[in-house]
């Protein structure tokens, strides 16, 4: 693999992962309102597929969004602005992390309801077939979501309709608290692809480089017009439901979490590079001081930000234009 | 360009035909909406017109229609969506409530969705419980959704190329018994501006505030009543969110009693909301308690007999107008 393609995966899966480690962190010392769930663990499914998309390519996210909006090349500044509830924030600080968006790098939005943000993505590749400017949409949700009916009826629906869109499931084993094992009766969630007759694929979700290759063959046929597929990454939340001590609660073994952080993305690909002798330990300290210190300016430029003002309550509610407005 | 006779349901269709001619984004999409024009006919011929990728016949998916419009129109096009009977709103209810009308807040204003939903509603056909029900006070509490409930075919034009038009996400709801009412209605394009309520009959006793298929039932009692001497000002608020409360409350404050009337069930209906704002605004203007005709608080039933005991009719209406009137003022 092009080293300059891996570097960049690099990057995008360090700026995932320090990004939620400090949001992590600021939640701890409750300087953070609300819910927050993090994505640490999960780094090479969106970097990897994101990696694959152009700026006006559509992605739906879902509650654990922050590492679809960092992969889409979301703003530091204003991702963290926005969980601190301030007026700088993508939001305006009125969303907060489950509706964290970008319009302009077509991120449309984490979402605080499971399997809600699917059936938007068929809008959004329906919207890029209808046009023909050869975007492609990505869903991205978990092995939950695929339990859910809105997910069925969107992947009904694209392939009904041959809609350019990737359906890519993050199974991290668990929704919310509860073992995949006791919520569904099969070992692989892509065996529910074929039901809507796309093909789907299982790839190691902690391996960015192989997320990254099923992702480009996924991402080409939709952009081909050659219709929906499906990708299973296998991967692993190393923190819990939200936040980082998540009030104690016990519900994987110690062995089991600790097996999955064994097998950490960002340190699965420095070693390949470190043993291809494509990068050294000394690059990669490189990227990540670099990134350390993109982080602190945001949270600094977070903490200096105002807060909403009180007239930004009822702004927003309603897009005010006077076209419907013209009476005849 | 002349007016002539048009229907309701073809008014619905020369609007959506109208703005579809004039804007590549206008699409439609939902069941049996192409080949089939529609269970009620109102998509006629239009797929026909301008091809399968622009009326879109979709799977019985629900929430997939509804976020197929709002992801379309968070893209950038002006997508109609139809949920057939407005019973089915409950099956997207997510889509609708949480996704659609929040959107644009959520992200702090970076989203704008152009979409209208259309859908059916309304009891007198024995449809029964799952496709009979007036459901439009649950969608006009959502923050962020606006809806129009037409009674005429005027007004259905109008406010359907409102909608196509409009910026928000828009609720058009249609009376099933309506579509074959018709009324004098231009040829070329005009929108009825949302949010616009008409005074379709002018009177000084009493105001009468409703929408949608009432509106007939109304006008019909307020004749029986002007030989009684009793002059009825009918008003339609033709948009339910936002309402037109200025209107009615000028209204009142010429009449000083009033009487709403919806087809849907009373308790939590708009005519709860609607009596609550006229009391904030203009108590001292009442001279007799707020009166309301609606349906009971049961589901719609299928027998022709108590559906037709269920749904508000113009003489329950005008008895109810009678007793509001009959009032009499007390300690002055």
């Amino acid at each position: 693999m092009n080293r300059e393609v891996q570097l960049d995966l690099h990057r995008r899966m360090v700026r995932i992962r320090l990004f939620e480690e400090a949001a992590g962190k600021l939640a701890e010392a409750a300087r953070l309102p609300g819910f927050l769930h993090l994505y640490v663990g999960q780094e090479a499914v969106a970097a990897g597929v994101c990696a694959n998309l152009n700026d006006d390519d559509p992605i739906t996210s879902t509650h654990r969004g922050h590492g679809h909006l960092v992969a889409k090349g979301g703003d530091f500044n204003r991702m963290m602005a926005e969980l601190m509830a301030k007026s700088t924030g993508y939001c305006k600080g009125k969303g907060g992390s489950m509706h964290i968006s970008d319009m302009d790098l077509g991120m449309l939005g984490a979402n605080g309801i499971v399997g809600a943000g699917s059936p938007i993505a068929v809008g959004a590749a329906f919207a890029a077939k209808y046009r023909g400017r050869g975007q492609v949409a990505v869903a991205f949700f978990g092995d939950g979501a695929t339990n859910i009916g809105a997910f069925h009826e969107a992947a009904n629906m694209a392939c009904a309709l041959h809609l350019p869109i990737v359906f890519a499931c993050e199974n991290n084993e668990y929704g919310e608290f509860t073992p995949r094992s006791k919520t569904m009766a099969i070992n692989d969630v892509v065996e529910r692809a074929a039901g809507y007759g796309m093909p789907g694929v299982i790839v190691d979700g902690m391996d960015v480089v192989a997320v990254y290759e099923v992702a480009a063959e996924a991402v080409g046929r939709a952009r081909r017009g050659e219709g929906p597929s499906f990708i299973e990454a296998k991967t692993y939340r190393f923190y819990n439901h939200h936040g980082i001590q998540n009030l104690g609660l016990k519900y994987r073994s110690d062995e089991e979490v600790a097996d999955w952080k064994a097998r950490d993305p960002i340190t699965i690909l420095e070693q390949q590079m470190i043993d291809s002798g494509s990068a050294t330990a000394a690059d990669f300290e490189e990227v990540w001081s670099e990134l350390r210190a993109d982080i602190e300016a945001a949270i600094e430029f977070a903490d200096a930000s105002p807060v909403p003002e009180a007239d930004q309550l009822m702004a927003d509610v309603y897009t005010v234009s006077d076209h419907a407005a013209v009476a005849s | 360009m002349t007016d002539r006779k048009l229907s309701y349901g073809h008014a619905f269709r020369e609007a959506v035909f109208q703005e579809m001619s004039a804007n590549p984004d206008v699409f439609v999409a939902g069941e049996d909406v192409g080949a089939f024009g529609g269970v009620f006919h109102t998509f006629d011929g239009l797929q026909k017109e301008f091809g399968e990728d622009r009326v879109v016949d979709t799977p019985i998916s629900e929430q997939a229609i509804i976020g197929l419009g709002l992801g379309a129109a968070v893209s950038g096009l002006r997508p109609i969506v139809d949920l057939m009977f407005m019973d089915f709103i409950c099956v997207a209810m997510d889509q609708i409530v949480n996704q659609v009308a929040k959107i644009k807040y959520m992200f702090g204003g970076a989203a704008t969705v152009p979409l209208t939903i259309t859908t059916t509603g309304g009891a007198g056909v024995s449809a029964s419980a799952q496709h009979s029900q007036s459901l439009e006070a649950i969608l006009c509490h959502i923050p962020g959704l606006k809806v129009v409930y037409p009674s005429n075919a005027y007004d259905m034009k109008g406010l359907m190329t409102a909608c196509i038009r409009e910026d928000n996400p828009t609720v058009m709801v249609k009376h099933k018994r309506l579509f074959g009412s018709s009324t004098l209605v231009p040829e070329e394009p005009y929108t009825v501006p949302l949010g616009k309520a008409a005074t379709v009959r002018a009177g000084t006793d009493v105001t009468v505030v409703t929408y949608g298929r009432m509106v007939t039932e109304a006008l019909s009692a307020a004749d029986t009543l002007a030989a009684e001497g009793i002059e009825c000002e009918v008003i339609d608020p033709r948009t339910l969110q936002p309402f037109d409360i200025d209107t009615v409350v000028e209204s009142v404050r010429r009449t000083n009693r009033v009487v709403i009337v919806h087809e849907a069930v009373r308790f939590g209906g708009l005519g709860a909301e609607i009596a609550a704002q006229i009391q904030e605004i203009a108590f001292d203007y009442l001279d007799a308690p707020i009166g309301r005709v609606a349906a009971p608080f049961s589901p719609v039933p299928y027998s022709p007999v108590l559906e037709q005991l269920y749904i508000p009719d113009s003489q329950r209406i005008a008895d109810g107008i009678r007793e509001t009137v009959a009032r009499p003022l007390l300690g002055i």
